[in-house]
Formats: structure tokens, sequence, C-alpha cells
């Protein structure tokens, strides 16, 4: 009842609060005349949402100062620390480079020059993973289950900043090298279902016919079956067909993860290429006699370019999901690589020392943090893309 | 009918629009003054400005765009400065807006009186059933076929007319003080404009209602309005009452706009009866989804060296269908087409490279006939390297040549984009795109009808003077006879996949007519403002458009 009463109290000051803010932004007369419009034709429910907002905001100030968590704040300055980072990136894109990149970072939103930053730095940390981290990913130490932090007093080492697993390997460095092992292998997966993907669709968007129906439908049926659990399926298969070999079953699961993704590749192409086929200028071409490969590569691909890439990003995130999920599961990437998935489950059993050691307790999240925030990334630029060719407002 | 109270007052409206990172002003400093049962003409090509202020004129403006100085005031109301409430009371009550394409404005899910009815019952003028009531009263006014029942169909399953003239009635719906046609009937053909013209004019002055009508035909504004402005890039030219200004026009721009309809070709003689001719169509049916729909019934004419045979009829009649029977995307069922005396294979899969490049088509639309993400270069360069075998300098030095018979600048434009061009310079590098081929015969899909008066006169310039130079033999499909007039030197009438009548020009713009073409004929609008009272006085109401189409 007390509850209710609560839940009762916090709405009426949240709707008297709204009509609050309104009166007042329509009485004060603001230096500008877009801000007083704005409060003009402002709907009562707006006005509301705003202050709903601002109570947000004050529970989280009442969270970040006077009653503070570790991770709740470790995240508040992560999420501050970002948005500086890629305040100062944006910045830093206005005033150097070309006259293009200058006006495409004065056009770009905080959200995807954040997307972009992170990309570049996995990108950069993938890359030169070999350089950047301190030891290799298959070197065992005798120290095993350093905890992190590097301070002797507490367990730590400090030649181990995020400490070592229950085997003995570094942590951090084995972070930096998932980046290689992961990311790449998704990367390529990717380009592997699009290619497939790709082909297939614009494929049977001009010839149409049997080639349209013959492919929709073993698409249809690839899609019918949920695609993790197909994917598990096969990579049984794959795995007793591979043997102890962990190179081979990488490559059939890029191989596996790269047919399942390119039946949507295939769906997207499709529509879009059909979209395309209608237009006048592939009937010139048509008419003009010219060879399939042209029509597919020449004509349609580059109209069909931004859409495909918005695709591409959104795919790349679900393939290294997928890849996650499977090391995760043990039968992804196989030891002793390092990959983000199988480290998340490796060092999950830490997740119960929260209470003690959060910093220990927040290994795991590490790993998938990373995965997470690429994944966040990539779809900040993927919108801004989506924005930028669509003219689609909001 | 000026002495009637003023309805909106526009002062020196400035609007800008944003592109490119900066605003640039695309209207600069308009006065309308607008009385209470008064049209107001608007024209000018496109980019004058007419739409902008079409839109401001209800206080709105488009998303990028905004009313930078100046005021808008409507019955007294300042619009540029009303709160949304104040606004959203008016729009649709007392302001109503016609969109050019109906087909794009009407919402395909719900049935059109459903829409109808919406404005009223908002706005609390009428009860549902009163407006339904009202409604058919309005399109049996509109002289909408079977008004009581046609209000219960959805969007597409009436004709473009209809739609058109049930957008009016639902603008009609509050009795608005104010409508705004934007263009209502250039995407109708002209049997059924006319039709479209006669009742908004009916309705307008029946209720006397204010209108500001926004076109880029003078001939239909002449129709229309009792007082004219001529916008040019944004700026006012010149404005007088209908009559003053189509006798005495003052200056030059507008003289020029009047003289468009000028440009004639002199007619070539007919070809020799022994010449064989370039294309020959001999009882050609055709019918699409595998012979079920039949399209063309044993269409037949000759087209020769040199001549333009020009294809006419209204939507739907069968002209483009031959076209793509020439052309082999659609084989006939029975007949066929020879070239040169020889018979083409019926499906263009199995015509060899040079019959290809001989037939070349350029397309209505220029903005889906040109691949957008290719440059103007490799546009016009692909068919010379395909056909030709040209490469490096030797193909870019022929793409030169072309621009240059086309009149435009090939340093400037040969590596720019389509969309870095105008509506006329696109069409023109259609033109290219087709000549580059060195073809013998062209298909002229409606190539002008997406363009101003100013800009299509160009372009017909443009293929008359190619004609005369490379011995081009044209088809020239369109709906526009003023068009006709000036380039063809024969005429093939179709009408539901049948030709009609055909002929010399001379005599088929001679009376007696076959009863269809002479439809086709009186329906184009003449620059006459008497033209449309003395065309119903006539024929009779119920004598025009569809309903006379269909009575023969």
């Amino acid at each position: 009842m007390n509850t209710l009463l609560w839940i009762i109290g916090i709405v009426a000051a949240l709707m008297a609060g709204g009509w609050l803010i309104r009166t007042l932004g329509r009485a004060i007369d603001l230096p500008s005349r877009q801000a007083n419009i704005y409060f003009r034709d402002m709907p009562y429910l707006a006005s509301v949402g705003l202050a709903v907002g601002i109570f947000a905001i004050g529970i989280l100030i009442y969270y970040y100062f006077l009653s503070p968590t570790p991770f709740f704040v470790w995240a508040v300055n992560g999420f501050i620390f970002f948005a500086i980072c890629a305040f100062i990136f944006r910045f830093i894109g206005r005033v150097v480079g070309t006259e293009g990149s200058k006006k495409l970072f004065r056009q770009m939103p905080l959200t995807a020059s954040f997307g972009i930053l992170i990309i570049i730095v996995y990108a950069i940390t993938a890359i030169f993973a070999g350089i950047i981290a301190p030891y290799g990913q298959e070197e065992v130490f005798a120290k095993a289950n350093v905890l992190p932090g590097g301070d002797p007093a507490t367990g730590g080492d400090p030649e181990h900043i995020l400490g070592t697993d229950p085997i003995g390997r570094d942590i951090l460095s084995r972070i930096i090298f998932g980046a290689q092992n992961t990311v790449g292998i998704a990367f390529i997966t990717t380009c592997l279902a699009f290619l497939i993907g790709t082909t297939m669709g614009f494929l049977a968007a001009i010839k149409g016919g049997w080639i349209d129906q013959l492919t929709s439908r073993v698409v249809d049926a690839l899609m019918a079956i949920p695609q993790l659990i197909f994917a598990l399926l096969l990579m049984t298969i794959a795995t007793a067909w591979a043997g102890s070999n962990g190179f081979l079953v990488t490559v059939y699961m890029i191989l596996i993860i790269a047919v399942l993704d390119s039946t949507r590749v295939y769906r997207l192409s499709r529509a879009v290429g059909l979209n395309i086929v209608v237009m006048d200028y592939i009937e010139a071409a048509k008419l003009r006699g010219e060879t399939l490969s042209y029509l597919v590569f020449k004509e349609i691909l580059p109209n069909a370019f931004a859409p495909l890439l918005a695709e591409f990003g959104l795919r790349f995130c679900f393939v290294f999901l997928t890849i996650a999920s499977l090391s995760f599961l043990g039968i992804g990437i196989q030891p002793p690589l390092a990959d983000w998935g199988t480290m998340v489950k490796d060092l999950s059993a830490f997740i119960n020392f929260a209470q003690f050691s959060p910093l220990t307790a927040a290994l795991p999240l590490m790993a998938a943090g990373a995965i997470a925030l690429l994944t966040v990334g990539v779809n900040f630029v993927v919108d801004w893309m989506l924005q930028k060719t669509s003219g689609l407002k909001e | 009918m000026s002495k009637q109270e003023l309805l909106l007052k526009i002062r020196d409206l400035k609007i800008e629009g944003r592109s490119d990172e900066t605003w640039n002003q695309i209207v600069n400093g308009v006065d309308i003054d607008l009385h209470k049962g008064e049209v107001l003409g608007l024209i000018g090509e496109s980019g004058a400005g007419k739409s902008t202020i079409g839109l401001a004129a209800m206080g709105f403006t488009r998303d990028g765009c905004r009313i930078s100085d100046g005021s808008v005031e409507f019955d007294g109301i300042d619009l540029v400065n009303a709160d949304a409430a104040t606004k959203r009371s008016l729009l649709g009550k007392r302001i109503a807006y016609v969109a050019q394409s109906a087909a794009a404005s009407f919402n395909p899910a719900h049935r059109l009186m459903e829409q109808h009815i919406e404005g009223p019952v908002q706005h609390n003028v009428f009860s549902a059933s009163e407006s339904e009531k009202d409604g058919i009263e309005l399109y049996r006014k509109l002289r909408l076929p079977d008004p009581e029942n046609i209000g219960f169909r959805y969007p597409h399953q009436v004709s473009g007319g209809q739609l058109q003239r049930a957008m009016t009635a639902m603008a009609m719906a509050c009795r608005p003080d104010l409508i705004i046609f934007d263009e209502p009937t250039t995407a109708l053909d002209v049997t059924t404009q006319i039709e479209v013209l006669a009742s908004i004019r009916d309705i307008v002055e029946q209720f006397n209602t204010a209108a500001i009508y926004i076109t880029h035909d003078l001939a239909v504004v002449a129709q229309m309005a009792d007082k004219i402005k001529v916008l040019l890039k944004g700026d006012e030219v010149e404005e007088a009452d209908t009559r003053t200004m189509l006798s005495h026009p003052k200056e030059d721009y507008t003289k020029s706009l009047w003289a468009v309809r000028s440009f004639q070709r002199e007619q070539k003689p007919l070809a020799d009866k022994g010449e064989t001719p370039v294309v020959s169509i001999k009882n050609v049916d055709a019918a699409y989804g595998g012979g079920t729909v039949k399209v063309l019934h044993d269409v037949s004419f000759d087209i020769h060296a040199g001549r333009t045979v020009a294809v006419v009829g209204e939507s739907g009649s069968g002209k483009s269908t031959t076209a793509r029977c020439i052309t082999g995307l659609l084989p006939p069922l029975t007949g066929t087409v020879e070239f040169d005396g020889v018979t083409l294979p019926a499906d263009y899969r199995q015509r060899d490279k040079d019959q290809l490049r001989q037939a070349q088509m350029i397309y209505q639309m220029a903005d889906t006939a040109l691949n957008p993400r290719k440059t103007i270069g490799e546009i016009i360069g692909r068919p010379v390297e395909f056909y030709l075998g040209l490469t490096g300098t030797a193909k870019r030095k022929r793409v030169e040549e072309l621009l240059d018979i086309l009149e435009l600048e090939p340093n400037q434009y040969i590596d720019r984009l389509p969309s870095e061009l105008s509506g006329g310079q696109k069409q023109r590098i259609g033109i290219g795109r087709a000549l580059a081929a060195e073809p013998k015969f062209i298909i002229c899909d409606e190539v002008t009808s997406a363009l101003d008066q100013l800009v299509a006169e160009g372009i017909l310039r443009t293929l008359a003077k190619l004609q005369d130079e490379f011995n081009l033999a044209y088809m020239f499909i369109t709906h526009d006879l003023a068009t006709v007039r000036s380039i063809a030197d024969e005429v093939v009438v179709m009408k539901e996949g049948r030709v009609v009548e055909a002929g010399p020009k001379d005599v088929m713009f001679k009376p007696p007519h076959h009863a269809y073409t002479d439809l086709l004929l009186s329906s184009v609008p003449e620059m006459d403002p008497d033209w449309l009272d003395n065309l119903l006085e006539e024929r009779g109401v119920d004598n025009i458009g569809d309903a006379a189409s269909s009575k023969i």
C-alpha cells in the first residue's frame, strides 16, 4: 500500500513538475527565439517527459555522489570519459584534414564520432596486438590466480596489471590478443557472408523466375531453424570431422556462420536489387547487350552500396556475438587462442568475489564489455550512415 | 470581385533554405494580396519558389527551410508568429491544400470517405454523418461517377483524375476560405486534366473560395486564375490580371514564356512509296502476364529515315508497350518488327550487338534513366566503348565531341554526377548516351513531359538539329499535342492498344478527325482565358474527359 502511495505521489509530482517547467518556460523571455517557440508549442506530455528526464538525472547524481557503489561509479566515469574522448576526437577531425573530411566531421553527431573512435582503437589494437601486449597470449607464468590491481598488498603483481587466470596466463595480454582473434575472424566471416549473400541476392533480383524461387526457398529453409541452435548442431558435426585440429575447427566455424548469416544478406540485397533492376538505366544497359556480371557489379552494386554498408555493420556485430557465444559454449575459437567469449566463460567464477573485491569481479565483465563496446560503437556508426543515406529524421 | 475584403496579405516574404551548411535565400521578398473569392495563378519554372510560397501562405515551411523575413497575414492573423495551436485550428478548416500527386497524398489503407470526414470531425465543423452526406454532395458537384458509393472505395480503386477530384472535395470538406492548389493537374492526361480543371473552377466559384493556383502551364493558369503572378528564381517578375497579362506582358521574361509554344519545325514530305522504312511494325499483337492481358491489337506503322513519327494517346493506350515491342523487351504474340527490311528477333537477348546498337531509347525520367553513381563521362563513354571499341583517350575524345554536339561544355561536365545537373541537362545526357551508339533510330519516350516549357523547347530544338545532322528516325511518344505540333512529320493516334488514326501531321491537325483524335485535340488548353468556357459550351459538361472518351 505504502509503495503504491509512493508511486502515485511520484507520478503526480512529475506531472505537476512538467506543468511547472512549461509554464516557467513560457513566462520567461529566453534569449533565443527558437527556445521561446519551443516552449510555446510544447505539448503537455513532452513537458512531462522533460520532468522525467530531470528526475532521472537527479537519481543518477544522488547515487554517484551521495551513495556510491563501485560498479555504478565506474560506469558513469567511463561514460563521461568516452564522451570527452569522442568530443575531442570530433574537434580534432573538424580542424585537421582535408576540406571534405572536415565537412564530414562538422555534420557528425557525437555518437557517430564515438563509434568511429572505438572502431579505430579496436582496429589498431587488433593489428598491433603483438607489439602492444606485454606478453604472448599462450605464455604461462608460474603465478596463477594473481588478482588484478597490481598492488602486492592485495594479492596483485605489478608485472600483471589485470592479474593472471587460473592457468597463469596474463589477462591483459589475452584481452588484447582477443581483439585480433575475435574481431579478425568476425571480419573475415562477415566478408564471406556478404560475398555469398549479395551475389545470390542480386542474381535472384535480375534473373527472377526459377533461380529466384530456388534460392529464396533454400534461404527460407535455412532461416526457419533458429540460428544459434543450427550453428551449434553444425559445429558439433564439424568438430567431429576436424578431430583435434583447432585450426580446422575455426575454418569450419567461419564457413558455417558465413553461410547462415548470408541468408539475411541475401534477403536484403534481393530487396534492394529488386528496386534497382526496375530503373530505366538497368533497362538501357540490358538493351545495350551488357553481360550479367557488368549489370551486377557496375550498375547495381554501386547503387546498393549504402544500405549494404549499413547492413555490413550490423551483420558484423551479430557474427561477432555468434562467435563469442559459440566460444562461450566451448565450440568456437579453440584454446590456446585468446578469445573474449572464451575468456568470459573461463573467468566467470570470479564474479562471486563482487562483494570483497569489485575489481576481480569485473574481470569477466571486461571481456564482455570489450564485446559490448564494439557492438555499440559499430551501431552508432551504422545509424549515422543510415541517416545520411536515407535522409531519415530522428 | 476585388471589392471583397482582403483575405491573405503577404508582405516582403523572404524564405531561406539550408544546403551545404549555409542558408541560401530562395524567395527574395514577394508580396501577395488575395481577396475573398479570388484566384491567383503562380507561374514560373521549377526552382522559382512557387511551391515554397504556396506553403508559406499556410504559415508552413518544408524541413530545412525557414521564413527569414516578412509577414504572412491570413484574415488578420499573423501566421509567421502564430503558435502551433492557432495554426492547427486554421489548417484544414480555413486553409486547405491540394497536392500535385493525389495518389501519393491519400493514405492507401483507408477509404476515401474515411479520409474525407477526418478534417470536419476534428475541427468540429460537421459530425461524421453530416460530413459524409456533405461529401457525397461534393462528389456530385465535382461530377465524380456514382457519388453515393465512390467514397467507399480505396484510393487505388479510382483513377488518377478521379482521385485528384476526390482530393479537391476533401479540401472543400470544411468550406475553407483559401485553398492552395499545387500543380493539381500536372501529372494527368490532357483529357483527364480538362475534367479536373472544369470541376475545380466550378466549385471554387460556387463557394466563393479564394485560391492560389500553382502551375508551370500557362494555358492552364489562363483558364483558372483571375490574376497571374510570374516568378523567376524567387523574385517576382510581374503581376497583372489574366487578360492583361496574356495580351500585354510587360517584362521580357514573361514574353519569352509566352513565346515558347512558337517553335515549329518544318514538316518533311512523306518518304517515297518504294523506300524501305528504317523501322516497320507489322500487325503486332502483344500481351502482358504471359498472354492473359492483351494490350496491343494489330498495330502497324512505318518509320522512315530522317522522319519523326509522333505516337499520341492517353496513358494506357499502348504507346510505351509498342516501344517495348520494338526494343524487344516484350516479345509480341504475333506480328513482326522489321529493321531496314530485315525481321528482328522478337526477344532482345537474341539480337546481335549491331541490331541492338541501331535502335536506341531516350527515357521520360532522366532521374531513373541515368545511373546516379556514374559520372557523365562514364555514362556516355560506356556505349562508345561497348559498341565502337574505343578506349582511353580515343573514348574520352569521342565523349567530349558528343557533349559538344549537345551544347554542354565538355571539361565542365564530363566528371560530374547526374545529381549535379539540372533536369534539362540530364535529359541531354540521356540523348548523348543514345547518340553515342551511332544509331539509325531513336525512341523518345515522353522526353519533354517532365521538363519546363523553356527547357523542353531547348531539348526539342536539339533533337531536331541532330535529326538533320545524322538523318535519324525518331519514334516520338507523347501525350502533349503541342509537342507533336512542333516536331512531328507524321502522327499515329492510339487508343486502347489500337491505332485509331495515322497520317502526315498537316492532315491530322485539319478536320475531319476521328472522334478520338478530335477529343484529344480539343482537350489541349489554349492561351485564351475563354477557351474552357467556350469548350464547355460547345461540348457540354458531360462530354469531356473520361466520360467522352468512354463513349467513343
